[in-house]
This record gives C-alpha cells, sequence and structure tokens, in this order.
C-alpha cells in the first residue's frame, strides 16, 4: 500500500435525480480511489450508474440529478463543493474527459489546432508560439501521422479512431492529473478499439496520469485496467485488482456477469444465465439489491440495510462472497 | 390502501389522471387558467342560444331605441339593461359576442382540421414514398411559404368571390374562409410530418412491417402515422390560434364574415368606426375577447409542446 | 445436408452521390459505394451461418438483400430453390418470403411504441388474413414472457424482454429461416446470455436455420456452425467454426482476432493492427487489405486475389496456405 494522496478520492458519493414518483439514487453510496499511473475499470450494465460516477466527479451532472452527500477529492482537495467559475478552471486544469462519440465531443467549426491551442492557453502559461508545437506535440503523442500538416484540418476530415485520438489529446494537452473516459472504444470498430486502449495505456504509463475507463466490455477492461469497480443498480458491487475479482469473483453478480460471457475457450454448451433484468432505479428492492436475481440470496440479504463495500470484506458488497474461506464455511 | 391498488388494475380514468401528461398539467398553472379560459368561452359559444339574453340576428327583437346603450347601465329611453351595453343598432354585445364567437371558433377548427388533414397526408406521402412525390409536394409548399397566409387566403377569397352568384355569397362566405385559411395552413403540417416520418421510416419496427408485406398505405396509417401525431397536436394547437386571428383578420378587411352574420373580426370592424365618438364598448368587448381566445389557445399550445417533448421531462 | 439459401456473387451498389445540381455546379463525378461485392456462399439447413465484420463490410446490407428490404444490384439469392430475382410465380416468393424472419439490432428501435405486444405479435399473421387466436400468448410463453404481457405496451418492457418479444413476433408466421442482424450488441451481458440461450433452444425446437450478422468474435464463436469473414464488402475467409477459430488463414482474420479484446488477456501488451477500414467509394486497388496487411508483397496491390478453397476454408489470399 502507498501512503501517496490518491489523485481522485471518492467518498460515499451519492447523486439523486427527484422525480414525481419519488427520489431516484442513480449513485448511491460509492467510495473507490485512483492513483497516478493507475487505470481503475468501471464496469456495470446499463443504468447501473458509472457514467454518472463520472459526470458527477467533473461536475458535469445534467439537471435535476446532484449530488446530496458524500466528497470527491483531487489530491487530496475537496472540488464538490465548487461552483461556477472555480470548478471550470479546476476541471479544465485537473482533469481530462474522453466521451464515446469522438464527433460530438469536437466542435465541428474549429481546426484541431485551434481548440488545441486554445485549451492549452486556457490552462497554461503560454504564448501562441509555444500552444501550437505543444498542440504538435500533442498530436504527434497520440499517434497521429504528420501531425504538422494535420494540425489545420477540420474535424470531419479524420476517421473515426484518428478522431477518438484528437478527443484524447485535447483531454491530455492541459497535463491533467486525472482522465475520465466515458466508453471511449464503444463507438469504434474493434481494429481501432485496440489501438486506441494500447494508446491510453501507453499514456497513463508514460505521464503517470490516473483514468478511470468507464466501459461496458469486460474484455476492455481486462485488458487495460488495474483496479476494477464493478456497479450494480448505483452502488458499487465490488472492487479490486482487475485479475482477482474476474478470475475469483467474490460478489455472486460479478461471478454471474463473467460466466454470461460467452468465451472462445467455452465452446459451444448453454451460457450461465443471471435471470431477470436490473431493476429499475424507482423499484429497487429491499436489502441487497442484486438479492432477486441471486442464486445463493438467504434471508440476510433481503433485510435492510444491505450490504456495502465497508459492512462486509471490503472487496465485494456481499453477506455470502463466494471464493473465500468464510464463505465454505458458511456452506459447509 | 396501497396493497389494494396493485391487485386491480386501475381503472381507465386513474390511468388518464395518472399520466405524465396530466401530471405536467396539474403542475403547470398557467396551462390550467388558459385551458378554463378556453373552455368557458367555448361553452359560451356552443351554448350562445340558451345562455345569449337576445338573438341579435332576429330583426324581429331589436329596438333601434336601444341603440348606443353603455354597459352596465339602464338604456335612458326604454329602461333595457345590457350587460355590456349595445351597438348602434341596439343589438346587444354581450349576445353578439357569444354568436360571434361561434362563427370564429367553427371556422377556427375547421379550418385547421383541413389543413390538418391536407398536411399530414400529403407529408406522410412526401417523407415515406420520397423521390419525385416528395420533391414535387414540397416544392409546392416552399413557394406557397413565400407568401404571407393572409395574401394566399385573400386569394382564394377572391377567386371565390367572383365564381359565386351574389345570392349565395354570404352563405358561401364561411366555407370560403375556412378553405382560404385552410390551404395557407397546410404547409407547416406538411413539413413537420414529412421531417417526422422521415426518422420513422427508418425505425426498424418500420422494416419489420415491410418485411411482413405491409403495403406502403396500411405502413403509413398504421405504424408512422400514430408515431408522428404529437407535434401534430402541439401544431394544431398552435394553428388554432392564428386561423382564430386570420379570420378576424380577413373579416376585419371585409373580406371574410358578413356583417348579417358576423364573427368576432367583423365585430371588431364595425366597432371601430364608434371608437372615436365615445361608444368604446362596442369595439373593446369583442377585440378582448378574442384576445383572450387567441392568447389562451396559445399558451395552451406552448405547454403542450413542452409537456410531450421527451427532451424537455 | 442441403442448402436452404444459395447466394451467387451478390453485389449491391449504393448511389451516394450529392443531389445533381451540386453535381453539375461543383464538377463532381457519381460517388459510387459498392457496399456488397461479387459475395457468395450456402446455408445449410438447420445450422447458423454467421457473418463478421467491421462498419462497412457490408454484412447488414447482405441480410437486408436477403430478406428482401433492399434489392440486389447483381447476383442471385436463391432460397429453398427459388431464385427470387428471376421466379415469375408471385405464390412461390410469396411462400418463401413468409418462410424469412428478421430480428433487428435495437430492441427499443423495431416495436412499435403505439401498439400493444399482442397486435405486434399477430401482425404478421393478421396482415395475410391469418387466424390469430391465442397466438400471441403461446409465443410470448414460447420465448419466456408470460401470457399476460400481451395486453402491455413495448415500454413496460426491459431491452431483453423487448428482443424476446421481437422474437416472437419473427416466429409469428412459422419461419425457417431467420436473418438475426447484431440481435444481442444493444443488450447487456446478462442479458445477452438469456438472448443467445433462447435462440439456441428455438432453433433446436423448431429446427430454425440462423444467417446470424454480428461484429462481436465471441458471439459468433458461440453461435456460429460456418463463418464468413468479411472486409470492404468482400468475403475474405470463410470456414466452419473450428477451423477458423484454430487456424484462421487470411490476415485480416488474424488481425481481427488479435485485436478483440480478451477477458483473459490481463495487461495484455500487443501490437495494436495498423491503420483504420479504408473509404468504401474508393477502395485500394488489388486486395482491399494490402495497406495494412503486415505480410502484403507487390501482387496484392495489383491483383484482386479470387477465392480458393484450402481443405474445408475457402479464402480469398495470394498468399494463404
Amino acid at each position: 500500500m502507498t501512503e501517496k494522496t490518491p489523485v481522485l478520492s471518492v467518498r460515499n458519493l451519492v447523486v439523486e435525480i427527484p422525480t414525481r414518483h419519488g427520489i431516484l439514487r442513480p449513485v448511491d453510496n460509492v467510495s473507490y480511489d485512483i492513483h497516478a499511473g493507475e487505470i481503475l475499470g468501471v464496469v456495470g450494465e446499463s443504468g447501473a450508474g458509472k457514467s454518472m460516477t463520472g459526470n458527477a466527479v467533473v461536475g458535469l451532472l445534467d439537471r435535476p440529478a446532484r449530488i446530496t452527500s458524500g466528497e470527491i477529492l483531487l489530491s487530496g482537495q475537496h472540488i464538490h463543493t465548487l461552483k461556477g467559475e472555480a470548478l471550470r478552471r479546476l476541471r479544465g486544469k485537473m482533469m481530462g474527459m474522453i466521451f464515446q462519440d469522438p464527433l460530438t465531443s469536437l466542435n465541428p467549426l474549429l481546426t484541431v489546432g485551434d481548440q488545441l491551442t486554445e485549451t492549452i492557453q486556457e490552462h497554461l502559461k503560454v504564448g501562441q508560439t509555444e500552444a501550437r508545437n505543444r498542440a504538435i506535440a500533442a498530436l504527434e503523442e497520440v499517434g497521429i501521422p504528420a501531425a504538422r500538416s494535420r494540425i489545420d484540418s477540420y474535424p470531419h476530415e479524420f476517421s473515426g479512431g484518428m478522431r477518438q485520438r484528437v478527443v484524447i489529446a485535447l483531454a491530455l494537452c492541459a497535463e491533467p492529473d486525472l482522465v475520465i473516459a466515458d466508453e471511449p472504444t464503444t463507438a469504434l470498430d474493434v481494429s481501432v478499439q485496440a489501438q486506441i486502449v494500447a494508446l491510453l495505456k501507453r499514456l497513463c504509463r508514460e505521464k503517470g496520469v490516473a483514468v478511470m475507463l468507464v466501459t461496458h466490455d469486460m474484455g476492455v477492461i481486462a485488458e487495460a485496467a488495474d483496479r476494477v469497480a464493478v456497479m450494480y443498480a448505483g452502488r458499487l458491487a465490488e472492487l479490486g485488482p482487475v485479475r482477482e475479482v474476474l478470475t475469483a469473483a467474490h460478489h455472486p453478480y460479478t461471478a454471474g456477469l463473467m460466466a454470461s460471457t460467452p468465451l472462445a475457450s467455452q465452446g459451444k454448451e448453454r451460457l450461465r444465465q443471471i435471470p431477470g433484468a436490473m431493476p429499475r432505479l424507482g423499484n429497487l428492492p429491499d436489502g441487497c439489491a442484486f438479492h432477486p436475481r441471486c442464486d445463493y440470496a438467504q434471508d440476510r440479504c433481503r433485510a435492510n440495510p444491505g450490504p456495502t463495500l465497508d459492512t462486509c470484506d471490503g472487496r465485494a458488497a456481499c453477506w455470502f462472497p463466494l471464493n473465500t474461506k468464510q464463505k465454505d464455511e458458511v456452506s459447509a | 390502501m396501497a396493497d389494494i391498488q396493485q391487485e386491480i388494475r386501475p381503472s381507465r380514468l386513474r390511468r388518464a389522471w395518472d399520466s405524465d401528461l396530466a401530471w405536467s398539467f396539474r403542475h403547470a398553472p398557467v396551462a390550467v387558467v388558459s385551458a378554463f379560459v378556453v373552455l368557458v368561452l367555448v361553452i359560451g359559444a356552443v351554448l350562445a342560444p340558451l345562455i345569449a339574453p337576445h338573438n341579435p340576428f332576429d330583426p324581429a327583437t331589436l329596438n333601434l331605441m336601444n341603440g348606443f346603450t353603455p354597459p352596465n347601465q339602464a338604456n335612458q329611453f326604454t329602461g333595457d339593461y345590457f350587460i355590456l351595453g349595445t351597438d348602434d343598432q341596439g343589438r346587444d354585445v354581450f349576445s353578439t359576442i357569444l354568436y360571434g364567437m361561434r362563427i370564429s371558433l367553427f371556422v377556427g377548427f375547421a379550418a385547421v382540421l383541413l389543413a390538418m388533414v391536407l398536411g399530414v397526408a400529403l407529408g406522410l406521402l412526401a417523407g415515406y414514398l420520397g423521390g419525385w412525390t416528395e420533391t414535387i409536394i414540397m416544392r409546392v409548399a416552399d413557394v406557397q411559404l413565400t407568401f404571407p397566409a393572409i395574401l394566399v387566403a385573400m386569394l382564394i377569397f377572391g377567386i371565390a368571390k367572383g365564381i359565386t352568384p351574389p345570392e349565395y355569397r354570404d352563405q358561401m362566405a364561411i366555407w370560403v374562409l375556412i378553405l382560404a385559411i385552410g390551404l395557407s395552413d397546410w404547409v407547416q403540417f406538411a413539413r413537420v410530418v414529412r421531417g417526422a416520418t422521415l426518422v420513422e421510416k427508418n425505425r426498424e419496427y418500420v422494416q419489420a412491417a415491410r418485411l411482413i408485406g405491409r403495403s406502403p398505405f396500411a405502413i403509413m396509417l398504421r405504424h408512422i402515422l400514430p408515431n408522428v401525431l404529437n407535434p401534430v397536436l402541439v401544431i394544431a394547437t398552435i394553428s388554432l390560434a392564428l386561423a382564430i386571428i386570420a379570420e378576424a383578420t380577413l373579416s376585419f378587411l371585409g373580406v371574410g364574415a358578413p356583417p348579417t352574420k358576423p364573427s368576432l373580426g367583423t365585430l371588431i370592424r364595425i366597432g371601430q368606426e364608434f371608437m372615436f365618438s365615445g361608444e368604446w364598448w362596442i369595439l373593446f368587448f369583442p377585440a378582448a375577447t378574442l384576445l383572450a381566445l387567441a392568447l389562451s389557445i396559445n399558451l395552451l399550445g406552448d405547454w403542450l409542446r413542452d409537456a410531450l417533448n421527451p427532451r424537455l421531462r | 445436408m442441403s442448402a436452404i439459401i444459395k447466394i451467387e456473387s451478390l453485389t449491391r451498389v449504393f448511389d451516394v452521390s450529392k443531389p445533381w445540381l451540386n453535381r453539375v455546379i461543383e464538377r463532381l463525378p457519381k460517388a459510387l459505394l459498392t457496399a456488397v461485392s461479387e459475395v457468395s456462399f450456402e446455408i445449410e439447413e438447420n445450422s447458423v451461418y454467421a457473418l463478421v465484420g467491421e462498419s462497412g463490410s457490408g454484412k447488414s446490407t447482405i441480410g437486408k438483400i436477403v430478406v428482401g428490404l433492399v434489392p440486389p444490384s447483381k447476383g442471385k439469392v436463391e432460397v429453398e430453390g427459388v431464385d427470387l430475382a428471376t421466379e415469375t410465380d408471385a405464390s412461390k416468393i410469396e411462400a418463401v418470403r413468409a418462410d424469412i424472419q428478421m430480428i433487428f439490432q435495437d430492441p427499443y428501435a423495431s416495436l412499435n411504441p403505439r401498439w400493444r405486444v399482442r397486435e405486434i405479435i399477430n401482425e404478421p399473421v393478421a396482415a395475410k388474413g391469418g387466424d390469430t387466436t391465442g397466438l400471441a400468448e403461446r409465443l410470448l410463453e414460447q420465448v419466456g414472457l408470460s401470457a399476460k404481457d400481451a395486453a402491455k405496451y413495448p415500454h413496460e418492457f426491459s431491452g431483453g424482454q423487448r428482443q424476446r418479444i421481437c422474437i416472437a413476433r419473427a416466429l409469428a408466421s412459422g419461419p425457417k429461416i431467420i436473418v438475426c442482424d447484431e440481435p444481442t450488441s444493444a443488450l447487456d451481458v446478462s442479458v445477452q446470455a438469456q438472448v443467445l440461450n433462447l435462440m439456441s433452444d428455438l432453433r433446436k425446437d423448431l429446427g430454425l436455420t440462423y444467417l446470424f450478422i454480428s461484429h462481436d468474435l465471441t458471439v459468433v464463436h458461440h453461435m456460429a456452425d460456418k463463418i464468413g469473414v468479411l472486409y470492404l464488402g468482400r468475403l475474405v475467409e470463410e470456414a466452419p467454426r473450428d477451423r477458423l477459430f484454430d487456424a484462421p488463414k487470411h490476415p485480416y482474420t488474424q488481425m481481427l482476432f488479435d485485436a478483440a479484446p480478451r477477458m483473459d488477456a490481463f495487461g495484455r501488451e500487443v501490437e495494436p493492427p495498423k491503420g483504420e477500414i479504408p473509404d468504401a467509394i474508393n477502395p485500394p486497388t488489388g486486395c482491399a487489405f494490402h495497406p495494412r496487411c503486415p505480410i502484403a508483397v507487390e501482387r496484392c496491390s495489383k491483383e484482386r486475389p479470387e477465392m480458393r478453397r484450402i481443405g474445408e476454408t475457402r479464402v480469398a489470399c495470394h498468399l494463404a496456405e
């Protein structure tokens, strides 16, 4: 364990959306750290709250969603209390965002160079020429060939993969400490996806950036992430080193997720399936939100309050975690 | 209580009350007030023969001595009382407004209905069939948009007036009004429906229907039409206000409803002659009614547009 | 085993030119996009044939041609021995059309939101004037939903349940062949497994034949008996499943396999593939893959490789052996 302050530290974060049918909690009591040079993968199904967590961290929650409790610390500094100008400056300086669709995250009316130099000058005290040189360097760094001649092109003149590289360059050009990548490869083809994943890993290692990689693709997580956070119905189901979580899951949901993914080594037999679907946020069951779909559910799982990482073994929010010694005792 | 509600499927009325639209309506005071005003005015117009104290178009009941009675006063010669006063011929202004609204609302509704049927049908055809059908329909629409609606209406009105014999002219006037306003108004329906159809036609449920072997006509009518009705409803509401105003404008200009069957616009035209001679009420009350009617319908349309827009919810 | 679908040198060209007036003013030539080019394959009865490829490979267009949503520009689609392009007997075409149904990618867009589930499922039969008594209820139970769901509207269901409804609709006319266009790519992993299992069960129970279109290699590996790999509208390799996954012969297939993220490849460091899919309007000369191919020789840029048979595999590459 390192004693260094984590780049991002989220503590008991709660995001609520008031609706006419009551208050929804798309993010419910979520805590995690990301250290410099580390990639934290956040996985979950649609509606599990994985994107909402990222948006809360960068302060991009759409009204009426709002943070109602918890803390977000960036390099030890509270940022969830910041508003307006202060938040905007900090966000640009210390955080970079990479979104799913590279086309909509670039301004189609400005050249790539304009957008890069603008961002650089906004956050770093450098002159016009220096900013342009840095922009070219940033494009070269993300692997855009002939960056010097392509810098004055418009976003539509780039292909999909190249555009996502530009977005990554844009996210990294102000030298942030934290990058939040929300489904950065979902819109891309397999071959380009591999390129982008490799790029993210290289940049993270070389620049010591902390990366939060939000995706639904377990394969991408396995290849890129150091640690993984599995979310279910707005809560953290499991959090731990990626190899351990994926090969020996403690939470039955993670285990089910792994078993239901077709594996090349598995052949054509029936897939293990998790019955049912994730409950809607307005209609969560008591206790552990996963218990109606869980093979191992017992009475304790149905009782409030439900399990959390803190009240369980620290790795999975489950009263009866799998693949542990305690579990063997219970079943014995 | 809650348990009982879960077991019994709520009644149709209950479900309507619980729907998102009804909920949004209850929480929009402007919409509630507007709806109330429109409802009162429409009921007043529909029940005019029952409510109105006089029948202003029955010459037998008119007494010229009652002319120019101010509102809320007894006539100095006859002692008759009129809540909103009378005009130059002794007609009760309150009654003429009620009867006038009948004409205005009828023309408005009928014109919007005509524009809607025409616009939705042409929009669906243009959007779904594409190609030359689309080009021709949309170019005609573009050309029509370059003329102000009132001008188009006056043109149609002028032609119709020329070809109808004088003795039928008064009877024909209302139908010509409806035709004129309806024909000048179909373009926006057609444009919106075509746009929505272009989106819907590429959705997979339409492809599934094509796969099944449904005819284009059945697909347009059964699949696409119900899914493009929301924007049509909004435009229809706002068009209704515009149609009522267009009718009033035409009647004000003297090319609309005849004085024997006056609409609100005709009443305003009659009233403005007395504006500066002190008999303000003959103009004021019809004008205020027209304003209240058009404004309320417009506000209702604005609310409907927001309530039906999923992005604003 | 007999082939239920025979596809011969299927080609589809789309006109993606700007409007006529723009072309005249800007002096542009007509832009033609060859989405599918000279594709031939056969699907055996009661088997799963998968088409894989990245965007622009033409896999969805082939599916739409097979079901008849898009007419081919050239080539032949023969279903149950009936050539759909040349057959003149309308009743024969009608009968064949009823034997092919389709499941779409987006379960949220493929059900009419204003219709009840019962009407949606019954439509294929009702449109032909058939008897629909109890049909929807029976099909709903067959796909793992409840008969009571027939009275509900699509918005009351989750994505996975909607895809089950889509499957029920596809089954309503009692088809023999179902074209599945990315049927699970809009679904979450845990739900994907349910739908894939259901599709496997239905195939066994009803003796269905699937043309399975997907970009997801793990799903294809799980479902398919035989796989065709497409690149820029052309079939580059075709082989039985195990043959293809054990010994891919075309460099593109190899690249695709290497690039796909794997759940057991923790922190894998591999050289990612080079380049991106080229513009389909102006494809490279010769073999379309040659600019990205690690083993390309001069011949590859000049001469288009023909499909060759090597054992059980058919491959379009000069160098494959």
